[in-house]
């Protein structure tokens, strides 16, 4: 009844219709994705300008590692890899990702425990917490800055009349308490992302385990470390390095609360600031080349070391 | 029902815990509309309840320079930027979902690569790119360069979705000697609209509060976006920063996004943690 060479045609004709319905968005990613990453490298590699963008030469690693000799004998070194303002930017860019996302993790699973228990108001509670997440990164920073003003603003006001603070402190300009400013309105704005993909994970886990370890009476502090935490890892460990990706990039939040401060600036504001502001656009490549290696490397080496299961396939 | 008067601190700490959780969420936003409707000096004066309700700050913004002009900026790119999206990722995810090849997971996995990709890494190159079709300084510029996060995104969530439909339905149309065209127009379509408007809207957030992109390739005021109109908003003279005018903007652009997250909460919370979760 069912013609066996039929069925292999069927399968030729449902595969050759896949490749065309890949291809436009192939292309697409390719035209704004891998073709621009491309040339980004390729003017590293060049002294190409803001100004003249097809008038660039190549010059090798220079915009990387430069060593010169001058007259009189003596070596100088130039370039990004010996540049002090590169270094503070990754430096300020891995404290800023390790401590948020931290915080963002603790803060996010506890929040998920909380929703993930049965209370009155609880869906109230769930639409409360998307709020932050909604309201653009632009948005929330000026928010943020004018609640952390250094005269006017509320929080000075509620850390004086409290009595923690004698006089308010400038938060966002001053060198000591910039990072500070930036940390607290990025894990206010991203926590509930984390929340959510902490729930979502938690909901997973089945009732009667907890039944279970309730009846033979474990601590709920064991159920927390033996249970609880071991079963939520694998999504844990998937929210945690979507988190530290966005973090390892961040822009904008970063350039609006605190322009131009050098406590905070990142990987990616002092890239931009040299491509388009300085006109040292080659050497901005070279910077922003950097920062694809390093996430590159550490996405391989988290995938790697953590075993986490991207693609979701095999697992239905 | 009595309770120990342990239980009673156990029961009164989550709750407390709950209102802490709440209030940190919503204050800053609840804030910025307190801000909004001072006018004049009295929002030099800190005040935790509202004792003002002057809409001056409104009519500046609405009247002044051309923040009309970026909000209608910002829904014409991402409203363009995410139809683009849906349409090239409705058909790629049927392939990726239902089709075996070889190389699919790879694809999969590359796709997902460019969603996590540092966009600073691509700016240059984007930059050369806009350049040579002549579009830097025009909305087409966004719509290009948001298709970097968007497409990769619905592409993802939508393969996800489609993963988890029954293959009983698909076999019957098979049967029936219905093209992949066809299974995707008659059978699929009409199952996958929640699945669509979820993804349309999370990629129209995405677009709505995108930056970098915005703030690089626009150089005339006219053409921003409302990210970058309301990052670059300055008063009379460079000290003076506008604060009320600024959580006005503010405001005006976050109640439509907070309005939409309420309604589609639930599907935007699945919408989040699909494929997300799934490893």
């Amino acid at each position: 009844m069912f013609d066996f060479s039929k069925e292999l045609d069927l399968e030729a004709q449902r595969r050759r219709a896949a490749f065309y319905f890949l291809a436009p968005m192939i292309i697409a990613l390719f035209c704004v994705a891998a073709w621009p990453l491309l040339r980004t490298i390729y003017f590293s590699f060049t002294d190409t300008s803001l100004t003249n963008l097809y008038g660039g030469e190549w010059i090798g690693f220079d915009n990387y590692l430069q060593r010169r000799e001058l007259s009189s004998g003596r070596v100088i070194w130039r370039g990004t890899l010996v540049d002090p303002a590169w270094w503070n930017a990754v430096w300020n860019t891995v404290r800023f990702s390790v401590i948020s996302v931290f915080f963002e993790t603790v803060f996010g699973l506890g929040i998920a425990l909380v929703l993930n228990a049965e209370f009155r108001g609880r869906g109230w509670v769930r639409a409360a917490i998307l709020i932050p997440w909604a309201i653009p990164t632009i948005v929330s920073a000026k928010m943020w800055a004018w609640m952390l003003n250094d005269q006017f603003g509320i929080i000075n006001d509620i850390l004086v009349r409290i009595g923690i603070l004698e006089r308010g402190i400038a938060w966002t300009a001053s060198i000591d308490t910039a990072m500070t400013a930036v940390l607290i309105v990025d894990i206010w704005k991203t926590t509930p992302f984390m929340a959510l993909l902490c729930l979502a994970g938690l909901q997973m886990i089945p009732r009667d385990i907890y039944e279970a370890a309730k009846i033979d009476g474990v601590h709920p502090l064991k159920v927390f470390w033996k249970i609880t935490l071991p079963l939520v890892r694998p999504a844990l460990m998937v929210a945690v390095i979507f988190r530290m990706l966005d973090a390892l990039r961040i822009f904008d939040l970063i350039y609006v609360l605190t322009p131009n401060s050098k406590a905070t600036k990142t990987m990616s504001v002092i890239s931009r600031e040299n491509l388009i502001d300085f006109d040292k656009f080659a050497y901005g490549s070279a910077q922003s080349t950097l920062l694809f290696a390093i996430i590159a490397i550490f996405v391989s080496l988290y995938i790697w070391l953590g075993k986490v299961n991207l693609s979701g396939e095999g697992n239905q | 029902m009595t309770r120990t008067p342990w239980e009673w601190t156990k029961l009164i700490g989550f709750y407390a815990l709950v209102v802490v959780i709440v209030v940190i969420s919503i204050f800053p936003f609840y804030y910025a509309i307190l801000t909004s409707f001072k006018s004049g000096t009295a929002i030099f004066e800190i005040n935790y309840f509202p004792v003002d309700f002057s809409v001056q700050n409104y009519i500046t913004v609405m009247t002044g320079r051309n923040f009309v002009r970026s909000v209608i900026n910002s829904v014409y790119i991402s409203g363009f930027t995410v139809l683009l999206a849906l349409f090239l990722a409705v058909t790629a995810s049927y392939a990726l979902s239902r089709v075996r090849f070889r190389g699919r997971s790879l694809l999969l996995i590359t796709i997902l690569g460019v969603s996590m990709f540092p966009q600073i890494a691509v700016l240059a190159g984007l930059f050369e790119l806009i350049r040579f079709l002549g579009i830097y300084n025009t909305p087409w510029a966004m719509v290009l360069s948001y298709t970097i996060f968007t497409l990769p995104f619905t592409v993802w969530v939508l393969t996800t979705f489609m993963r988890d439909l029954p293959i009983e339905i698909e076999e019957a149309a098979i049967i029936d000697g219905a093209t992949p065209w066809n299974i995707i127009t008659k059978v699929f379509m009409p199952l996958l609209w929640p699945a669509l408007v979820t993804t349309g809207l999370l990629a129209f957030i995405g677009a709505w509060n995108e930056f970098l992109f915005a703030l690089t390739f626009t150089i005339s005021e006219t053409q921003r976006t409302v990210p970058v109109a309301i990052a670059l908003l300055s008063g009379a003279s460079e000290q003076e920063i506008p604060w009320g005018p600024i959580m006005a903007a503010s405001v005006i652009v976050t109640v439509p996004l907070v309005i939409l997250v309420l309604i589609f909460q639930r599907k935007i919370v699945a919408g989040l943690t699909a494929g997300g979760v799934k490893g």
